[in-house]
């Protein structure tokens, strides 16, 4: 380290200026609101006054049927989406940087910047354009369909509540398969070429290659995505509000953990905001966050080998 | 021998390519059916949506509504506000962190690390229901202010992980020359280091960047008043209320698309090599 040359004077106020900034600001609007929130979980409005009331809030959101029917019905959709985001986005964007990073492709950087286009945009433009291009008003999607001739596979995908969730999982597939195709794009180019040319020696080529060298090599980065899907999922709103409203239609099919804090927060139509109920509906997603990170951190990370190069 | 295995690359490459236009197509076309759009008479928007504008269907009416109707030029400002400010806030802050975890050997340094680290993983939004009430009780509700705050906060965590990661690799002869040379720590910082890790900043720049210029959850709960609404709430209700009207939907769709595009198109490069540099890992 650089100061072990210099004598260490007795108070190094110094280091307290560079950080302060930062820790006051993360502390102040981060750390402390978010046990304030778990706080706010224990307590209960009762004509007027704020009571403590321990885990109550939480028997009700587990125990009384219309809490936990909508707790466990947003947990199912928030699953879900998770599921198509791990089994679509991933994949693709895992396909999408291979064939990115083969040598000499041209027009590489064109693809690139296209492809990485949906993610920079806000979920309002993407959710109101797809809202229009699957409406059935536009006609856009059945006539697309009907020139391939598939025009009897149409519905109005956002509309039926068997699709809806699964529809809307896809539209933030488009959006975000940036992310993955980004990541492991710089992962596999960060494999060096000595590598590559061994295995080409021993005759490992082309599709093999990539499973038997490649593959392993950017495990690590496999796993930083999944986590960084995971907890984007896990709260997810922006997407749902947009194009189903606060009601996350229709019939609640689309609910997601993050629509249903918000409807709870803030009340919606005759039913009144209640900001206990809302944090114990975010403190129920911060356990579940909690969980998935540290099965990454314990469980994944550590038993991945990382290859130093 | 040979040419059966050039022939096979070749083809190898076509099908690359095959893929890859097919999902460039994908990512592109809803964009520009939007665009092309938003600048055609409402007939041809239902008669022939695929086809550009050509002279007979062209038509600026929905940008007229946008600019009647809306507060446009507010809500960019307002966002613009918001996003340079919480940006360089971040930058400031989170680079003189970064500074101190890097450079200085001290006891609490690596929990410091750690508990700054944590904000990367958890969400700021589920402290929401008591950050808004620390909003109402120090007046800032409906302020750029309290919008600023969350986002300084909520960049903060990774710009001080990135940015602490690159500043390991600066060489501490240059430091140092600049210690016998006289220089106190602070100017260490910002005449040494600061320039030293552009490349970096510039990096952090745009992921910090993208999630504040389109967030619809804060300014939807801290600052929803007219006059503090940001572009992405403004849209949302805008086309909300204007559900029928096409061609003011597709337009103000259209106005929200295009500065992020620009934007992107100017710093894709910066971004495409901040990541691949492994700056980020």
């Amino acid at each position: 380290m650089a100061n072990s040359e210099i004598p260490k004077p007795a108070i190094r106020w110094h280091i307290a200026v560079f950080l302060a900034p930062a820790v006051l600001v993360y502390t102040a609007i981060m750390i402390i609101p978010l046990f304030g929130t778990l706080q706010l979980a224990m307590y209960k409005v009762v004509e007027g006054e704020s009571l403590f009331v321990g885990l109550e809030n939480f028997q009700k959101l587990f125990g009384d049927e219309r809490w936990s029917a909508s707790f466990w019905n947003a947990l199912a959709n928030n699953t879900w989406f998770f599921v198509v985001h791990m089994l679509v986005q991933n994949p693709i964007g895992i396909l999408l940087a291979a064939l990115l990073s083969s040598p000499k492709l041209r027009m590489a950087g064109f693809y690139r910047t296209s492809i990485f286009i949906p993610t920079i945009l806000s979920f309002v433009i993407v959710g109101f354009t797809w809202k229009l291009i699957l409406s059935p008003l536009w006609g856009i999607a059945p006539d697309l369909l009907g020139s391939i001739g598939l025009k009897s596979l149409y519905t109005p995908w956002l509309g039926k509540e068997e699709y809806a969730l699964t529809t809307l999982a896809l539209v933030s597939v488009w959006q975000f398969v940036g992310i993955p195709m980004m990541l492991i794009y710089a992962a596999l180019l960060s494999i060096p070429d000595e590598i590559l040319e061994a295995a080409e020696c021993d005759g490992v080529t082309g599709m093999a290659q990539f499973w038997k060298v490649k593959l392993p090599l950017i495990l690590p980065s496999i796993g930083i995505i999944s986590i960084l899907t995971f907890v984007g999922n896990f709260n997810a709103f922006d997407l749902i509000y947009t194009t189903q409203g606060a009601l996350a239609g229709p019939d609640f099919s689309t609910d997601l953990l993050g629509t249903f804090m918000f409807r709870t927060f803030f009340g919606f139509q005759l039913q009144l905001g209640d900001p206990n109920m809302g944090s114990a509906i975010a403190s129920a997603m911060f356990v579940i966050i909690l969980i998935g990170v540290s099965i990454y951190l314990f469980g994944i990370q550590t038993r991945l080998r990382r290859y130093q190069f | 021998m040979l040419q059966n295995s050039q022939m096979k690359g070749r083809a190898r490459t076509l099908a690359a390519h095959a893929i890859l236009i097919t999902y460039t197509i994908i990512a592109l076309f809803p964009v520009i059916v939007i665009v092309i759009n938003s600048f055609k008479t409402r007939n041809a928007i239902f008669r022939s949506p695929l086809s550009p504008p050509n002279s007979e269907t062209f038509s600026l009416v929905g940008y007229e509504t946008v600019w009647n109707q809306g507060d446009f030029v507010l809500y960019f400002q307002n966002s613009l506000i918001v996003t340079i400010m919480s940006l360089a806030l971040v930058l400031l802050f989170g680079a003189m962190a970064a500074f101190a975890l890097s450079e200085y050997r001290f006891r609490g340094n690596s929990l410091m690390g750690l508990y700054l680290a944590l904000g990367i993983m958890i969400p700021i939004r589920l402290g929401t229901v008591s950050i808004l009430q620390i909003m109402v009780a120090s007046g800032l509700v409906n302020t750029l202010t309290a919008l600023i705050l969350v986002y300084t906060a909520q960049g903060l965590p990774l710009a001080v992980f990135i940015l602490s990661e690159f500043m390991r690799g600066i060489s501490d002869d240059l430091k140092n020359a600049g210690r016998i040379d006289g220089l106190s720590e602070y100017r260490i910082f910002g005449r040494l280091v600061l320039p030293l890790i552009r490349p970096a900043l510039a990096t952090v720049a745009v992921f910090t960047m993208i999630p504040i210029w389109n967030d619809l959850w804060f300014p939807l709960i801290l600052a929803p008043a007219e006059e503090t609404k940001t572009v992405t709430l403004g849209a949302q209700i805008f086309i909300g209320q204007f559900v029928t009207n096409w061609n003011a939907v597709l337009s103000s769709l259209s106005l929200a698309i295009v500065p992020v595009l620009i934007l992107y198109l100017i710093f894709s490069k910066q971004l495409i090599r901040g990541i691949t540099s492994g700056a980020v890992k």
